[in-house]
């Protein structure tokens, strides 16, 4: 199985999110970038696969020079090789179409995306990327078998999950559960020294079109201070969630 | 010309989501000069659509689509778009929307914005303003292709009643193959869902384990809440994974939000950030979520809750 899996560059979970520019700009100053969490679970389930039945792991990320770090971490965990569309991300429609390129040209089975990235939260790229191969697609995916050219996925919906089958070509959009957390992978030294020797192949961009702009950004207004409440008068407490906050 | 609004249904019941969708759509509407069609999928009734501004209804009432199947549902709204020439199409933020969205953009060729919070600021160009970095930031977008998908979080712009009776028309789109099948689906029909819930109640490590649950239980019943968990909570198998709120679990967006034993860590907060009004029970008065919290007791969990739980009971009979 030739399997893609779509590695988004972001802000650690950590990061403190400010902007610069008049407020245009994303503040990358003192900022650590990760694999986006989602696609780590992506990427450790790809890595299963690579074990258990034999596939060749490819990851992909479309960005500038800056997000091949993040790749190379991607290589140190067990991928074969590595694809970085050389163009700045801008939305997530052109991001969509320069992957669909990739899926295009390397024939892939099998797409593994998360079901959206951290920092802008679209969660579009996974379902426009099916859109526009005509692949299959299941999104917040929690667990993937694939057997043959078919393929059994539970997603999660509100309030439970819903088991489907489908075929391959298929994309997903994983998250959380798809693994287990401790199957998640540190790179280790032999990793990082083999990730080294892998091909990292920087690939021109086709100059998609985006189809949305950023204008601008704000932070949420800071918050009042919290109002305490002693231990031993929850009748207070009652009392101003119904009539003050009037939320009971 | 008119905004097309896309309005789920369980059982034949519109969904509330449908009808914050539909007031969103009429202010849309309203902006550009136009009136909202609104797309059913087997309702039983559709007159109520018109309270919340719906012009026209295209009512579809086809067996095959009894199941949400996200190829098959965006194909129907392609064609319903196509069909009222709509330049604006609107869902809401529940996982089947944000399943079928993207699908429904490319087929429209049309750019999408997820997780808008307020009706457009200009509809020309056409500018919003979605939630970004998990809710760290907001970011003002502009769609800048003719036709325009818009993902509304929930309970952001809320419902806002009009007066107006709705039309309605059968519509019998074609269906493609639908390349999804679903097999089973397994929901707790009568529990309230973290997505629909008004009110959720969480907790975290400071539960100490899952036996501990149940006082967790007894204060969601009397609230009519949801329950919820901090993510080490998941980990441990304490709670089941659906119930992870956060910025690698679920997002909420109620209007109020307890946190019991919740140390308030900024991947929690992040997921939690649009509820309206947070309490927080904690027994370190130096816990972080204090900082994000409206209301706060300071104080052992294991005290505060069964007392919370009887001062509840106690407002309820009275308010009953
Ligand atoms: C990549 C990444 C992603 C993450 N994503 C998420 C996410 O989506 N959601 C999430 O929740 N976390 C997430 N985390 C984890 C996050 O950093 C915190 O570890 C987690 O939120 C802490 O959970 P907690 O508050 O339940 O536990 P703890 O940090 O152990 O805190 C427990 C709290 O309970 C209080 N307490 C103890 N006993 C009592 C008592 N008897 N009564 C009242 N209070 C008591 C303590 O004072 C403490 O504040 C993520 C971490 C990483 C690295």
């Amino acid at each position: 199985m030739n399997i893609l899996v779509c590695i988004s560059h972001v802000p650690d979970t950590t990061s403190k999110i400010n902007f610069t520019d008049d407020n245009t700009k994303f503040d990358t100053n003192g900022v650590q970038f990760v694999i986006n969490p989602n696609d780590e679970f992506g990427l450790t389930r790809a890595m299963w696969f690579k074990e258990k039945q034999g596939a060749n792991v490819t990851v992909v990320n479309v960005g500038g020079p800056e997000t091949e770090p993040t790749l190379r971490k991607a290589l140190a965990i067990g991928a074969d090789e590595a694809i970085r569309v050389n163009t700045e991300a801008k939305d997530g429609y052109q991001v969509a179409k320069e992957l669909a390129n990739v899926v295009k040209d390397g024939g892939y089975d099998l797409v593994i995306a998360g079901r959206e990235s951290i920092d802008y939260n679209g969660g579009m790229v996974p379902g426009m990327l099916a859109g526009l191969t005509d692949a299959n697609f299941v999104t917040n995916c929690i667990s993937l078998e694939v057997d043959g050219t078919n393929a059994t996925a539970i997603r999660e919906i509100d309030g439970g999950k819903e088991t489907v089958s489908t075929s391959l070509p298929l994309v997903i959009g994983g998250q959380k559960g798809l693994v287990e957390e401790s199957d998640l992978r540190i790179p280790n030294m032999r990793g990082i020294m083999m990730a080294r020797k892998k091909p990292l192949n920087v690939v021109e961009p086709s100059n998609a079109e985006t189809e949305t702009s950023s204008v601008k950004f704000e932070k949420p207004v800071p918050k009042g201070a919290v109002t305490l409440v002693d231990a031993d008068n929850l009748d207070e407490l009652v009392n101003l969630l119904h009539n003050e906050a009037k939320v009971i | 010309m008119s905004v097309l609004v896309y309005t789920e249904s369980e059982q034949g019941k519109f969904k509330k989501t449908s009808f914050e969708v539909a007031s969103y759509a009429k202010a849309v509407a309203d902006q550009m000069g136009t009136t909202v069609t609104a797309v059913t999928f087997n309702a039983n009734d559709t007159s109520e659509l018109g309270k919340y501004g719906v012009d026209k209804v295209l009512n579809i009432n086809n067996n095959d689509l009894e199941k949400f199947n996200a190829n098959s549902y965006a194909s129907v709204i392609e064609q319903a778009a196509k069909k009222e020439d709509s330049k604006v199409i609107i869902l809401s933020s529940s996982a089947d929307s944000k399943y079928l969205a993207p699908l429904v953009a490319v087929k429209l060729d049309a750019g999408y914005a997820s997780n808008v919070v307020e009706a457009p600021s200009n509809t020309s160009p056409f500018t919003v303003k979605r939630t970004a970095f998990t809710n760290k930031a907001f970011n003002m977008t502009s769609i800048d292709t003719d036709v325009k998908v818009i993902g509304v979080s929930k309970n952001a712009f809320g419902l806002k009643e009009s007066s107006g009776n709705a039309s309605s028309e059968d519509f019998s789109p074609s269906l493609p193959e639908a390349g999804v099948t679903v097999q089973s689906v397994d929901k707790a029909t009568d529990k309230v869902t973290i997505a629909d819930a008004e009110i959720v109640v969480s907790a975290g490590r400071g539960l100490k384990g899952p036996e501990n649950w149940g006082m967790i239980e007894e204060l969601a019943d009397v609230l009519g809440a949801a329950t919820a968990c901090s993510k080490p909570v998941s980990d441990l198998g304490w709670r089941p994974h659906g119930e992870h709120v956060g910025q690698t679990g679920k997002p909420v967006a109620s209007n109020l939000y307890i946190a019991i034993g919740i140390s308030g860590a900024i991947q929690h907060l992040a997921g939690i950030n649009a509820s309206k009004v947070k309490v927080v029970i904690n027994t370190d008065p130096e816990a972080p979520f204090f900082k994000a919290a409206d209301y706060g007791v300071v104080g052992d969990a294991f005290e505060v809750v069964p007392a919370l739980i009887e001062k509840l009971k106690a407002f309820k009979a009275q308010n009953a």
